[in-house]
């Protein structure tokens, strides 16, 4: 990344100085050139195409938010590349199915027993496997594989318990609101409002409490942080607890849209994988962000290519980011 | 044999042996020859993972272009099966070229990210370019022309001729030997050859690359280029295990290469043991003698828990190896960096 500084000398062509400051901005570049696709958008198929697949994004990427949240806390505070997440979804829309069907409970209950049981799950196997596997300062394959270990396994138990038929939970997917010419399912309403309004309160708590702060200061370096008086080890059962809750909570929201099966969690994990990316690994906030983005841009492809591409244009767009800019779009080229 | 109920479930075709119109003899004969296969597929990773460092997480994205490209080539294009293989080969090669070359100068973990995402896109495109792939149905045969063509039709001489020739000794030849005799011949080769290679200067760069890689530049390897070889021969070593999953199953569909089969790829290469090319054969045939052992254990279970017992299987081997005996049976620790 040497490069961006070498060309900040005197005498560079527009072309140049276009990619410095973007270079510079990269938020600010990144936003231009949204708003840029959704003027070409809008001018090419018309404002009410535009907003109505830019609010089913929202849908979507209000769950790629929710559990790339959790990921991301848990890659950039422990290093742990964690495959098993998406089986944490999976987990926590089972959790909501045992009480909102199997119980008959409403689905408020169930969301909250779901979002306790997941943040219970990701403690257990902090202290079963992860604290001391860093403790033995296991590498980063150990670690990596150990997560897809524990991610077959997951998914084998919720397998085992219900089979691979698929399951709904009790919701109203029929009806829905009208307004300014939108439809919105009921359904998918309450998944965008719970997702911004959860998503406003994480980002508020992470940014404005004392715990954010030392989550931050334990991503930046953990042995310092331990070194200047953060008890990490608590620090670290808060930032599973948020990623399990998170995780419970983007499970159920999944399921409610859609329906259950054990493969869910693990189909969503490559796009929460580059909603992380995109946000800049560590990073709550770019993590939210980038999963709102990632949800409209790929909606907002289904106006040009058949709908069951838009899994593909996900995955393309994490391998270019990944490749163009690793960092992400808010990080700084030193983080990597 | 009243253990040999056929199943009834049985999505995940590559992941286990389908019981259903098979003897004895000729179950235990598929469970070789998907241990074979998927030999092949960890040799590669061991190449990767165990001698360059590199966490390669698409072997399966090879394995499909591999099997896709060279049945496409003959019902298609109308190649000769003999052209098709190295044909499918080289563009399986270059894939892996192309795929490399921006994703490599990456972290190790992003990298690791990348190839899944590469495999799944690959999947994706074979699953949803329904003109070439077939889509879910899958390839088979082309039925359009006056005479139907299969992509398996010459391999299906050479196994007769195989069959004619075991029939010299045994009355009645399982039908699987041919295949199970190509592909561990194949693997034998594979085996020999990434070992007599890993012995030459150019295996010991791809050990220096992996113990340090700013050192190995600092003396001049250009490492990039390093990588990028060794994720090709890995790519090729994919197509191969490809080809075989194609003629083994008789038919191609999308689901036979989800990230699944690298994962249990995995846990071959772990459980033989990292920077050991002869462990990787042997894990594999403990793994699936592993897996496949749970079907004569006469539990009261369906035969979905059945599937998932085999997950949850390859889900501790991996979590208790990485845990307890990282270098897994046969690999080195000290050969081992699995750090940074």
């Amino acid at each position: 990344m040497e490069g961006a500084e070498l060309t900040a000398t005197p005498g560079y062509s527009p072309r140049e100085r276009i990619l410095e400051w973007a270079n510079r901005r990269p938020a600010s570049a990144a936003g231009g050139i949204l708003a840029l696709i959704f003027l070409i958008l809008v001018a090419s198929k018309g404002l009410h195409d535009v907003a109505q697949t830019g609010l089913n994004g929202l849908t979507l990427g209000s769950i790629y938010a929710l559990g790339a949240v959790g990921l991301t806390l848990v890659y950039g505070i422990l290093k742990l590349v964690n495959f098993a997440h998406g089986d944490f979804l999976t987990f926590g829309a089972y959790m909501a199915y045992l009480v909102n069907v199997t119980w008959g409970m409403p689905l408020v209950v169930a969301v909250f027993w779901a979002m306790a049981a997941t943040a219970l799950l990701g403690v257990f196997f902090e202290r079963l496997m992860w604290g001391p596997m860093r403790a033995k300062r296991a590498g980063l394959l150990q670690l990596l594989l150990m997560a897809i270990g524990l991610a077959f396994l997951l998914r084998s138990t919720i397998q085992w318990f219900w089979g691979t038929e698929i399951r709904t939970l009790d919701v109203n997917v029929t009806d829905s609101v009208t307004f300014l010419g939108l439809r919105i399912g009921q359904t998918e309403l309450i998944v965008v409002v719970v997702g911004i309004a959860v998503m406003l309160a994480v980002g508020s708590i992470l940014r404005f409490s004392l715990l954010g702060k030392r989550m931050r200061a334990l991503a930046d370096d953990l042995d310092l942080a331990e070194t200047a008086g953060i008890d990490t080890r608590r620090v670290i059962l808060y930032t599973w607890l948020f990623a399990g809750a998170l995780a419970g909570l983007a499970g159920v929201l999944s399921g409610a849209l859609t329906n259950l099966r054990p493969e869910l969690g693990f189909e969503l994990l490559l796009p929460i994988f580059a909603a992380v990316v995109l946000g800049g690994v560590g990073d709550a906030f770019g993590a939210l962000l980038a999963g709102l983005v990632l949800g409209v841009v790929i909606e907002w492809s289904t106006l040009f290519v058949d709908a069951r591409w838009k899994v593909t244009v996900g995955f393309v767009a994490l391998i270019i980011a990944l490749i163009i800019r690793p960092q992400g779009i808010f990080g700084k080229a030193k983080a990597i | 044999m009243s253990a040999l109920a056929p199943l009834g479930v049985l999505a995940e075709l590559p992941l286990a042996v389908s019981f259903e119109a098979f003897t004895a003899g000729n179950f235990w004969a598929g469970v070789a020859v998907l241990a074979g296969i998927y030999a092949l597929v960890a040799l590669g990773l061991q190449l990767n993972v165990g001698f360059t460092g590199i966490i390669n997480f698409g072997q399966a994205g090879f394995m499909a272009i591999g099997g896709y490209t060279m049945a496409i080539l003959v019902l298609e294009a109308g190649l000769s099966f003999w052209l098709a293989l190295p044909a499918a080969m080289l563009i399986t090669m270059a894939f892996g070229l192309l795929v490399g070359l921006p994703s490599l100068r990456l972290r190790a973990d992003y990298f690791a990210i990348v190839t899944i995402a590469m495999a799944e896109v690959v999947r994706l495109v074979a699953q949803n370019a329904r003109g070439l792939t077939g889509g879910n149905e899958g390839l088979f045969c082309n039925t359009e022309g006056v005479n139907q063509v299969c992509y398996d039709d010459t391999w299906l001489d050479i196994e007769d001729s195989i069959l004619g020739f075991l029939e010299n000794f045994s009355s009645d030849p399982e039908i699987l030997l041919p295949l199970l005799f190509v592909v561990w011949a194949t693997v034998l080769l594979a085996t020999v050859g990434l070992s007599f290679i890993q012995r030459t200067p150019w295996g010991r760069v791809l050990r220096a690359v992996r113990e340090d890689e700013d050192a190995a530049r600092a003396l001049g390897k250009n490492t990039l280029l390093y990588k990028l070889q060794s994720l090709a021969i890995s790519a090729l070593l994919g197509a191969l295990a490809g080809f075989f999953l194609a003629l083994f199953l008789a038919t191609i569909h999308p689901v036979d290469y989800e990230p699944l089969v690298t994962f249990f790829a995995y846990g071959v290469l772990v459980l033989g043991g990292l920077a050991n090319y002869w462990g990787v054969a042997i894990g594999s045939l403990i793994l699936w003698t592993l897996l496949e052992a749970t079907r004569f254990i006469e539990l009261p279970i369906s035969d979905e828990r059945q599937a998932a017992l085999r997950f949850a299987i390859v889900g501790l081997v991996l979590i208790l190896l990485m845990a307890f005996r990282p270098q897994g049976i046969f690999g080195k620790r000290e050969e081992m960096v699995l750090g940074d």
